[in-house]
């Protein structure tokens, strides 16, 4: 890591929250960036800004300010596609977050192109977001859904994806980039070429990926991604779903009104071009504008020095947490193959009695299943604790984690 | 962590070793409830004779708070009456452990502690109800469970 691009203090001065006390006028640890992250004044003022000075629908009329915000918007959709190697911005289609964006794929898609007897396959580890629309799916459709499993360091099993491939029933494969519990980073590219090898589609949720390290879509090739803003600086309620435009152009819309229209009349409509034909409605024209500035913000650290940042900060809390008295910490040992996620429980402590001690210290962990409850269900738990990094997370901040969970450790005398 | 309000000792020890744990075959009340989103989980049983609880006991999974609410409530509530059981109220419960200030403090931890009563409630509303075929004297039980927390 190179200290001259990346200062902390510099970074925390950006992000006003983190001076916030909390309790007992305890410094604030925000340790819960998994969940969404803070945001820096960088992104605060740019949606004060559009407020104050250009607030304006956009897509329609011709006055002034229309067509600003309408640019703002659209550089926007410029700046995902530089961010993450796409070659037409065309491709890119604001959601509301990660979940729209695969119940978008999960229902345009999957209408036409799943039907009895194919087989959707998902993961062990996923989210329900990357679960639930599919199980929709499948049953409306008589369709299957498979799984891939997780071994014991919390890997996926691949040879279990080649054997539903085999069948040759397989339509998608669905697969998040990095668990948002186990912080495991699937081997996508190997996945996809299974998937592409097979004639499979393969959708990939990487709402815990993008924020944390360098993605390259071009290179990866997948057929849909989809992430989220506000895990990554950004506002909440703005995601993506990235798709490859031959299949978008097949697609049949998800939504219909306002703005995916070319003509209405009153029994057939004709759609926009992509990617208007996915966007029903005004879209959340603030945030899109101030999700710009937080690539921006990520890009000028560099996505290599934060992943770097995340393997020092996730290595030094692993060989601390290990010397608590009666921890058990979930996930792959190699940091070349996790994210900054920790989850760990305390034998028979219950995670949110955790949660509530260490609240107490000013530290913001998250406690419950993660929306992930068949994963708590392999991992024969009802819940974790989950410790999670980012751009601004320091050593003396896991130190009071650290800390906390000792006093924990002495409240239940373990 | 001495003087922590929430974590005495008393709840630590009823978490670890909660009283009236288990199950009642063929019980004449059993209800299970859960907080979705904490996940807290429980199962309560009731035997009545006589009009009044002979038996209690639950089980299931939840956080300290939840163990030692419920086993607090089963103590509390063991050969009272149903007349008496009707009317008991969230304050009762939680002062038997000192939780009164979660009220005002934790309105997340709240419903860890009132789990067990707002089973209850619904359990011997039900009993009335269905079993009894005597909604009379089930009052309003369902309406005050639902509003507990």
């Amino acid at each position: 890591m190179q200290a001259n691009t990346y200062s902390l203090e510099e970074i925390r001065k950006d992000f006003p929250v983190l001076n916030r006390r909390v309790r007992d006028d305890k410094k604030l640890v925000y340790l819960d960036n998994a969940a969404t992250t803070q945001k820096p004044n960088q992104v605060i003022d740019a949606i004060s800004d559009y407020y104050k000075n250009h607030n304006s629908n956009i897509h329609r009329a011709v006055h002034a300010l229309a067509e600003e915000s309408t640019e703002a918007f659209e550089l926007t959709r410029d700046k995902v596609a530089e961010f993450l190697n796409i070659q037409d911005p065309q491709e890119v289609i604001f959601t509301k977050g990660t979940t729209e964006a695969i119940n978008l794929v999960a229902n345009a898609w999957g209408r036409d192109n799943v039907k009895e007897g194919d087989i959707i396959v998902t993961t062990e580890y996923e989210h329900h977001s990357n679960i639930v629309p599919w199980q929709l799916l499948t049953q409306d459709k008589k369709a299957q859904l498979k799984y891939i499993d997780i071994d014991d360091n919390g890997e996926l099993k691949l040879e279990q994806l080649d054997d539903y491939l085999a069948t040759g029933k397989v339509k998608l494969v669905a697969c998040s980039h990095t668990s948002n519990v186990l912080g495991t980073i699937s081997p996508v590219k190997e996945i996809v070429s299974k998937c592409k090898n097979a004639g499979a589609k393969i959708l990939i949720d990487g709402a815990q990926a993008v924020p944390h390290m360098k993605v390259d879509l071009s290179e990866l090739d997948c057929d849909f991604y989809a992430f989220s803003a506000h895990k990554m600086l950004g506002p909440t309620g703005v995601g993506v779903l990235w798709a490859k435009k031959e299949i978008l152009q097949e697609m049949t819309p998800y939504q219909g009104g306002g703005d995916m229209i070319r003509e209405v009349h009153k029994y057939e409509t004709t759609w926009n071009d992509l990617p208007y034909k996915f966007e029903a409605g005004t879209p959340n024209i603030a945030d899109v504008i101030g999700f710009k500035n937080a690539i921006e913000y990520l890009q000028k650290i560099g996505m290599d020095n934060i992943r770097e940042h995340e393997k020092e900060l996730t290595k030094y809390a692993l060989e601390r947490m290990e010397k608590v008295p009666g921890i058990t910490l979930y996930g792959v040992k190699d940091l070349e193959k996790r994210g900054g996620v920790i989850s760990f429980n305390f034998n028979d402590v219950h995670p949110h009695d955790v949660g509530t001690i260490i609240d107490k210290d000013g530290v913001a962990i998250r406690s419950g299943h993660h929306c992930a409850q068949v994963l708590m269900e392999k991992l024969n738990v009802a819940a974790t604790n989950r410790a999670s990094f980012y751009v601004y997370t320091t050593k003396e901040e896991i130190d009071v984690l650290i800390s906390s969970l000792e006093s924990v450790a002495k409240v239940f005398k373990l | 962590m001495s003087g922590d309000p929430i974590y005495t000792e008393m709840i630590i020890e009823y978490s670890r070793n909660p009283s009236n744990y288990g199950k009642i075959d063929d019980a004449h009340i059993h209800r299970h409830d859960s907080n979705p989103l904490c996940g807290d989980s429980i199962d309560l049983y009731l035997n009545i004779d006589d009009n009044k609880i002979s038996d209690v006991k639950f089980d299931g999974s939840g956080c300290a708070i939840c163990m030692a609410c419920s086993s607090v409530l089963t103590e509390m509530i063991k050969g009272k009456s149903l007349d008496e059981v009707k009317k008991f109220e969230k304050d009762e419960l939680l002062s038997e452990l000192g939780l009164e200030h979660l009220i005002k403090t934790s309105p997340v931890r709240i419903k860890c502690a009132l789990l067990s009563l707002k089973t209850l409630k619904y359990g011997i509303y039900s009993y009335f109800v269905d079993k009894m075929k005597d909604s009379e004297s089930a009052g309003n039980l369902n309406e005050e469970a639902a509003n507990l927390y």
